[in-house]
């Protein structure tokens, strides 16, 4: 598959030559991903189907199902899996997503000035390492921290957002760090909307909310399925931000998918089921980029 | 007050809210940075320092992360970029019935969540003894970015037109030669977009090396800067904010150089819409 035979393939021996001979920048991209890309894909549906533990157990041993059973009887899993549910929509589906739309489209609105600062303020967020980003947010939320002193300016009730909320604090940081992306997406497609189809809709008497109901959005679907598809699948992988401001605690009320995974596998020493709970999250994301191909199918 | 000026102002007013909430934290880093007695709270700086900073720069706690950053992001960027270069150059110049399956498989892998792989990869790592290497660690970064490379680079080499090689071709050269020489330096836009992009995202990631790497003297300043302080019983704030200051500058100058020249969303613009 990885070497492109000539358009006209049946044209003898000559042609397939020459064919392998254009080909052959391809293959030092082509033998690096299948080593490190598709090996490890690979033997992540093995090793999901074992009882491999950390170095220091000889051998390990075909269970079948048993991990995928083991998953899905174990409360701690079945808690990472709401949890990330939460997460993903919280901050991904409704957080980043309205936020960049609507801060795309005040800056249609908006002054010179005020639409270069925001952008830059967005971005710089989103520039950042994620792990300050991390420190950043931890700060902001601790109970000394920001948040807590502006509400207890205003006189309203304070409390440990990292203890009492910690789902919701992630989700938050993960606003904050990612909304950047959803408004250049959206910041994109509304400038490829042809000011004639505003005005026509505005000398039509159609309100603001109407228009942007009726015009607007239709006319960006495709840019919202884009969207919606990368926000979920890049806030399916979150890691570092999650395990900076609370290594998924307290307790495993921030647990998501991803640091369950990291828990059972390293800390505990159960790779194979590590990388069952790994494998699941893989199928969840190839579905996700599935659908977000069709999206862009015309565009290949 | 024109309805398009009232208009105007209400956005501006609901902008500025936005940009207060975003800016907290990122104040918080700027000004516990240069504070003697920072805490966990935005507030006036008491005093003006550099002591957080100069306690920092010491080869422990920021040279030797950030060295180690530079030659994973710096080695694993290199790669990704020749390497897409290479694969880019068949894929936009030559006609094939398996360059579109192979580009959609490309686009398939870009998007698959790499935090999902880290588990075997970490397995598979143990067993052919690649962990705990710079080059292992290395290889891996650079092939967890290669599929988005090839994308943008095919992308950008379709936009430099054939008929500028043909002129070469009928001169002799060989298709290595025209890609060195008239396609590579009419790309060079493209070309810093992947090399930026790749490197920032491998500057900022956590994961890949808190996985493959274990050893504190090889650690980068993403992992570095979490055991350092996240370890410790008391934190300094202020040099946690100098070193995250210190840390964070690289990815920084870097998007804004390249957006500077290339005007903002430039990474957009070849990704989301093909």
């Amino acid at each position: 598959m990885k070497t492109p035979p000539g358009p006209g393939r049946p044209a003898g021996q000559k042609s397939i030559g020459r064919s392998l001979i254009r080909a052959l920048p391809v293959s030092p991209a082509v033998v690096l991903l299948l080593l490190f890309l598709a090996g490890p894909i690979g033997y992540c549906v093995y090793i999901a189907f074992t009882d491999l533990q950390l170095t220091g157990q000889a051998e390990s041993s075909f269970v079948g199902f048993e991990n995928f059973t083991d998953a899905f009887a174990d409360d701690n899993f079945i808690n990472a899996v709401w949890l990330t549910i939460v997460f993903t929509v919280v901050s991904a589906l409704i957080g980043q997503n309205t936020l960049g739309l609507g801060l795309a489209l005040l800056m249609q609105k908006a002054s010179k000035p005020v639409r270069t600062i925001t952008g830059a303020v967005v971005i710089s967020a989103w520039v950042l390492p994620e792990v300050v980003a991390g420190f950043l947010l931890y700060a902001f939320f601790r109970k000394e921290g920001t948040l807590n002193a502006i509400l207890d300016f205003l006189h309203l009730p304070t409390q440990n957002w990292l203890y009492t909320l910690p789902i919701l604090a992630v989700s938050f940081a993960n606003v904050w760090r990612g909304t950047a992306f959803s408004m250049l997406v959206y910041s994109a497609a509304l400038n490829e909307i042809p000011a004639e189809i505003t005005e026509a809709a505005q000398v039509d008497g159609a309100g603001g909310w109407r228009r942007l109901w009726h015009i607007t959005l239709p006319m960006i679907r495709r840019s919202i399925g884009t969207n919606l598809m990368l926000i979920t699948l890049q806030t399916l992988s979150v890691f570092g931000l999650i395990w900076v401001m609370t290594r998924g605690g307290p307790g495993n009320k921030s647990q998501t998918l991803p640091i369950f995974m990291y828990e059972q596998a390293i800390q505990n020493s159960m790779i194979g089921y590590g990388t069952a709970v790994a494998l699941l999250l893989l199928v969840f994301g190839s579905l996700f980029s599935l659908v977000y191909m069709r999206l862009l199918r015309e565009e290949v | 007050m024109s309805a398009r000026t009232r208009r105007r102002l209400a956005a501006d007013a609901g902008l500025l809210v936005v940009i207060v909430a975003f800016v907290l934290p990122l104040a918080w880093v700027v000004l516990s940075s240069i504070d003697p007695e920072a805490d966990l709270k935005v507030k006036a700086p008491d005093g003006f320092t550099f002591d957080n900073y100069s306690e920092v720069l010491t080869p422990d706690i920021t040279f030797t992360p950030l060295l180690n950053s530079l030659i994973l992001c710096g080695g694993a960027t290199l790669l990704t970029v020749v390497c897409s270069a290479l694969a880019a150059y068949p894929l936009s110049r030559y006609k094939s019935r398996l360059s579109r399956p192979f580009m959609l498989t490309i686009l398939f892998s870009s998007c698959l969540p790499i935090t999902a792989i880290m588990v075997p990869v970490y397995a598979l790592y143990v067993q052919v003894n690649l962990i705990d290497t710079m080059g292992g660690t290395i290889f891996f970064f650079a092939v967890s970015q290669m599929p988005f490379g090839i994308w943008l680079m095919k992308n950008f080499m379709d936009g430099v037109p054939k008929s500028l090689e043909e002129a070469a071709w009928t001169d002799g050269a060989s298709p290595m030669q025209s890609l060195i020489r008239i396609v590579l330096p009419l790309m060079g836009p493209g070309i810093a977009v992947v090399t930026v992009f790749s490197f920032v995202m491998m500057w900022g990631n956590f994961f890949v090396p808190f996985m493959l790497l274990l050893s504190p003297e090889m650690m980068p300043a993403s992992v570095a800067i979490n055991d350092f302080f996240g370890n410790k019983g008391t934190v300094v704030y202020g040099q946690l904010a100098a070193f995250s200051m210190l840390y964070s500058t690289p990815a920084v100058l870097l998007y804004v150089l390249v957006a500077r020249k290339l005007g903002g969303g430039f990474a957009l613009g070849g990704a989301v819409k093909g």
